[in-house]
């Protein structure tokens, strides 16, 4: 096992567990708006660079590099105004790291907020929260209305001569929300659909303006990165995968929790020493999830030796996501897991493109028909046909984040999988089955 | 895509309470000045809690005159969004998490217990104690699974015994608390549970 774990004093959620309390005073002890005023006034050009040279990678899922997508909006203000949205929307199974940030740690957020709406000229920023998190949003509400009454924010915002406002928006309960432009889709009142790109919302986002949209954890740890230098956040994990990140690991474990741990550490310890190790053992280990329920799962022996951080997950086929990590172990039915999943996606899908909206019901009925072990031999081949039928072909990433898990599951599992599927074909046995999707081939005129 | 049933028994008439009305001055505030069409989703959870926690048409068809929209597009976010309910449900309406990870530490036996309990079937408002239930997706909190949520509040790390409790306390229209039910801090790692048993549901 590795010696160095995350250092106490690295830690950027110092407060995840509330132990320390939330409101603004506490807060300011855990130093939150410490110098913000003079980060601000060093100019956008050193945030953007600073925050370069961290390697920050967007902790939303897509890791794609955070001072890149800063220096995407307009340099100057024209006609349109500019808007900064913070994704909550988190309904990703297995991921629960920003309701804690948001009732824990609100301020780090508001400062984050503060300090990207003025890096990306946004006089105005909307907090986009899923509905079901109603009480989180209440605290941030709160902790928003310290903030205005330290004079933090509104008419020059902490002295900085930026004038900056918060609103919060809530969600109704769509996952597809969590997608950038279905989210802004949201906001201006409208049903949650991607849009399609380009253009990117940097250019042409919330009302036709430019928009900037950021992960609560990604800008909750901005003001930490500027205070402690780009430099700091860069010499922890591993090259271009840089800085801590929080880890959400449940499922079957012994003590399921959120935990802030540097990037590229091993999963492995993550969940002997943070969440008290696999019920049953490490060996009744059967798969791993490991970054949200889109990720492909990994088996065991890929387990043993992983390390959590983008690009080694990308070489396993997998991907970090949202870090949360969803632990099997053997006393669970594989396929069953899959495919609650896929009826999650089923449900979930916005209806907007063919491939997905029909695809995602296939695959569902498909695994359940396994589940129940009612699938024939050439169920598998033409499930993996409507996973591949679907990935690539989607306006939003909604569609590959369907189709993978399950391709994971056919990539690691497929001897499960096969061995349940011993049932003759429908056709051959004449029966009136629901499940059956091509049920005019029953009748013997088009058989 | 969830469908969603419109209640046949729909009120004629829904209006704004006075309180209400400054709430929705508030709101408005927040949103440029001609795009007042984004209030349109905070009106509605407005008109669902005024109206007992479900939306009857006439709200939709006031709420499209108000923010001066064709109320099709009213009626096609009110359907699209799970949380809006279009049918009446339990004074306490409980929402049970059954994805992956709640279902990994048994949430399909909670679901067993409210079918017991309060009624066989989903959306269905018991004869009891006026409570009603229903399966939903991941709710975000998976670290505490199993959960459910009942109105508003999170009830996590539940097993069978404390959700019949809690089922049976809201049938008794005193609900218990919301929280952790094994006792712990938020999110964090437990240290006593180091055994080969599975200490939950």
């Amino acid at each position: 096992m590795r010696k160095n774990m995350l250092k106490k004093e690295n830690r950027i959620f110092k407060n995840l567990y509330n132990e320390f309390g939330w409101d603004i005073e506490n807060s300011l002890k855990r130093d939150d708006w410490k110098n913000t005023k003079d980060l601000i006034n060093k100019g956008r050009e050193w945030i953007i660079n600073e925050v370069k040279t961290s390697e920050l990678r967007g902790r939303g899922g897509a890791g794609f590099s955070t001072g890149l997508k800063w220096s995407f909006a307009p340099k100057e203000v024209g006609s349109r105004p500019h808007y900064l949205v913070i994704n909550a929307d988190e309904s990703e199974p297995g991921t629960c790291k920003d309701r804690d940030i948001l009732r824990f740690e609100p301020q780090k957020l508001i400062e984050g907020c503060l300090i990207a709406g003025y890096t990306v000229n946004a006089h105005v920023c909307y907090i986009y929260i899923r509905g079901e998190y109603l009480n989180e949003g209440k605290r941030l509400q709160e902790a928003i209305d310290q903030a205005y009454a330290k004079n933090f924010l509104g008419k020059n915002a902490c002295g900085s001569g930026w004038d900056f406002d918060i609103h919060i928006h809530y969600g109704a309960g769509a996952y597809i929300c969590g997608e950038e432009t279905a989210l802004l889709e949201s906001i201006e009142g409208n049903k949650g659909q991607p849009r399609l790109k380009p253009p990117f919302p940097a250019l042409v986002g919330l009302y036709g303006c430019p928009t900037i949209v950021n992960n609560v954890e990604t800008v909750a740890v901005v003001p930490t990165i500027l205070r402690r230098g780009g430099k700091w956040f860069a010499s922890i994990g591993r090259p271009k995968n840089t800085g801590t990140k929080i880890f959400c690991i449940s499922g079957n474990v012994n003590a399921p929790c959120n935990v802030e741990e540097e990037m590229g550490v091993p999963l492995k310890d993550l969940i002997e020493k943070h969440a008290g190790g696999v019920v049953g053992g490490w060996d009744n280990l059967q798969a791993v999830i490991p970054g949200g329920s889109s990720m492909p799962l990994l088996p065991k022996k890929v387990c043993d030796t992983l390390t959590m951080d983008f690009d080694t997950l990308i070489e396993n086929k997998s991907g970090l996501g949202t870090a949360g990590i969803v632990v099997i172990n053997k006393d669970q039915d594989i396929v069953e897991c899959m495919a609650r999943i896929a009826r999650f996606y089923k449900h979930e899908s916005c209806g907007q493109c063919t491939p997905c909206r029909e695809g995602s019901g296939w695959m569902w009925r498909i695994l359940d028909r396994v589940v129940k072990r009612k699938a024939t031999f050439s169920d598998i081949d033409l499930l993996s046909d409507v996973t591949k039928q679907i990935e690539g072909h989607t306006i939003c990433a909604f569609g590959e984040g369907s189709a993978w898990p399950v391709q994971g599951l056919l990539r690691h599992f497929r001897k499960e999988v096969e061995s349940r599927c011993r049932e003759e074909p429908l056709i051959k046995k004449k029966l009136n089955n629901p499940y059956l999707v091509d049920q005019h081939l029953l009748e013997n005129k088009n058989a | 895509m969830s469908v969603k049933k419109i209640h046949d028994n729909q009120p004629k008439e829904f209006k704004f309470s006075d309180e209400n009305f400054k709430k929705v001055e508030e709101i408005l505030k927040r949103y440029p000045e001609k795009n007042k069409k984004s209030a349109v989703m905070p009106l509605l959870y407005l008109a669902q809690r005024q109206n007992d926690n479900w939306i009857p048409l006439a709200a939709m068809k006031y709420i499209a005159n108000y923010l001066a929209m064709p109320y099709i597009s009213v009626y096609e976010v009110a359907t699209f969004y799970t949380m809006y309910n279009l049918a009446p449900v339990g004074k306490h309406f409980i929402q049970v998490c059954t994805t992956t990870p709640c279902l990994l530490r048994g949430a399909d036996k909670i679901v067993k217990l409210c079918k017991e309990n309060i009624s066989p079937n989903e959306n269905e408002i018991s004869k009891k104690g006026n409570c009603s239930w229903m399966e939903v997706e991941c709710l975000g909190a998976c670290v505490s699974a199993p959960m459910v949520q009942i109105n508003d509040d999170y009830y996590e790390d539940l097993d069978e015994k404390s959700t019949k409790e809690i089922l049976i306390s809201l049938i008794n229209d005193k609900p218990l608390k919301p929280g952790s039910y094994r006792g712990r801090k938020n999110t964090s790692p437990e240290k006593i549970l180091i055994s080969n048993e599975e200490k939950h549901a």
